[in-house]
């Protein structure tokens, strides 16, 4: 039976070490440190990742799909970074190095460290369940909380929206909406409540954001978004709007001003039992002129208020969208661009189409022909939609 | 034969019905037939020869306009979505 000592001696001798010089030499290589949370919290070098030595295995492959990509490992001073080398050999990557001297040399030798931002000991609580996924964990946790998100209407969709991005922890969250909460809002808009009839929705909104979750800051904005104000509005740089508007000619504004500022937008829309969510990130994907070049003649554009709505409808469509703004803020998963996602509540079916970009789009095309705000309201034809 | 789904703006022309059937090789035979077995359906979306422009119509999920507009194939059993621009978020 080995000694310990016999045991890392033996697979010092199965692997390979590597000084700083030549770790930073390695071409594409993904840093690994595998030491302990409370290790990695006093510094770590620039560019790593943290695994530590007990989740390696699980984990490696979500940093290193590709076992031909060289991986260097280090610990404090090279012992479990020689178990863990060996460990990735077996596992098949081809190229494994162990930093010899470990991050106690790579420090003492006065090389560049990076020293995390880090969690409060509240948020490791509060955001917990994020925390143990590998695909957010703290540092998506950290940009979720660096985020700024818009949200275009405190109603329907906006209500669930807020209370989820607030549960997430979106550090700050902006909400345009000029109306006040009505007893026909709470079939559906469950960030109000019977305590905040006859009050503006962007405060009733703020108040249950704050019983929900305090490190969020609210901006209100207690208007109607319009051709005057978007640009005050957007200059108090978002990264992301989340589009839940009631008429068209906000919808058209909302896509010609994130165009132009590059601001992704994760849209959806509702009607009776039916919804539709798609993300527009412009230039990378069509934008909202692209899939609708025109907007439907009045008759054919009724309001929930005309039509109705059913209730929980805006709970599953906002929630949709929140899915996908989340997910763009910690820069996880396939977000909906290009992808025009339909849910018909009656027959609980999810169906999906094709969006391309148009090279004839007036917005974001080759040749754009509108380069600056519109009369929205005379685009859409007076009474389009709901005003 | 193929399935068109009918968005719900327009379920009143279609006499309430979510699903309706209709028939041809393209897009445009499909708006035809579709236009004569069901005039108020069909004058919705398709007239004087055109797709009106504030529709999408997608058969097997991809919309016909990126593909060969009307004269786009549609194959027995294909799902035809028409799909107007719906505003509410409300």
């Amino acid at each position: 039976m080995a000694t310990y000592r016999e045991l890392l001696q033996q697979t010092k001798s199965e692997i390979d070490e590597i000084d700083a010089a030549g770790a930073r030499e390695l071409e594409g290589a993904v840093w690994i440190d595998v030491r302990e949370a409370d290790e990695w919290q006093e510094g770590h070098l620039p560019g790593a990742v943290h695994i530590p030595r007990g989740f390696l295995e699980s984990r490696v492959e979500g940093v290193a799909p590709d076992k031909s990509t060289p991986v260097l490992l280090y610990c404090a001073s090279a012992a479990r970074s020689a178990f863990a080398a060996k460990t990735l050999q077996e596992l098949g990557y081809r190229t494994v190095y162990s930093l010899a001297g470990g991050f106690t040399d790579w420090k003492r030798n006065g090389l560049e460290i990076t020293m995390p931002r880090t969690l409060s000991p509240e948020k490791r609580t509060r955001y917990s369940r994020h925390l143990l996924i590998p695909e957010i964990g703290e540092e998506g946790q950290l940009k979720l909380l660096d985020a700024r998100i818009l949200l275009i209407g405190a109603g329907g969709l906006g209500s669930p929206a807020s209370l989820y991005l607030a549960a997430a922890g979106i550090g700050t969250l902006g909400i345009i909406d000029a109306d006040i909460v009505d007893e026909t809002n709470l079939q559906r808009q469950i960030a109000h409540s019977l305590d905040t009839l006859g009050t503006p929705k962007v405060d009733s909104a703020k108040r249950a954001i704050q019983a929900l979750n305090p490190d969020v800051d609210v901006v209100t904005y207690r208007e109607r978004l319009t051709s005057e104000n978007i640009d005050r509005i957007l200059d108090d740089s978002w990264d992301l709007i989340v589009d839940g508007a009631d008429n068209f000619p906000t919808r058209y504004l909302v896509n010609d001003a994130s165009v132009w500022r590059d601001i992704p937008v994760v849209h959806g829309s509702i009607y009776r039992f039916e919804g539709q969510v798609t993300v527009f990130k412009p230039h990378d994907g069509p934008c909202y002129r692209c899939l609708f070049p025109e907007p439907p003649p009045p008759e054919l554009a009724p309001s929930c208020a005309e039509g109705g709505v059913l209730g929980v409808l805006p709970g599953i469509v906002g929630s949709l969208q929140t899915n996908e703004a989340i997910k763009l803020a910690a820069g996880i998963g396939d977000p909906l661009i290009g992808r025009l996602l339909l849910f018909d509540a009656l027959a609980t079916e999810f169906n999906e189409v094709k969006i391309e970009r148009r090279a004839d789009c007036p917005v974001c095309g080759e040749n754009p022909t509108i380069t600056e705000y519109i009369d929205y309201v005379e685009f859409c034809g007076a009474g389009r939609g709901n005003s | 034969m193929s399935v068109v789904r009918v968005p719900p703006v327009l379920r009143e022309e279609a006499g309430g019905a979510r699903e309706v059937e209709a028939s041809g090789a393209t897009v445009r035979e499909l708006l035809e037939d579709l236009t004569l077995r069901i005039p108020a359906l069909g004058s919705r979306v398709y007239g004087d020869g055109e797709l009106h422009s504030f529709v999408n119509v997608y058969v097997d999920g991809e919309d016909v306009r990126t593909r060969d507009g009307l004269e786009t194939p549609v194959r027995e059993g294909s799902t035809v979505i028409l799909l107007p621009a719906m505003a509410g978020g409300c």
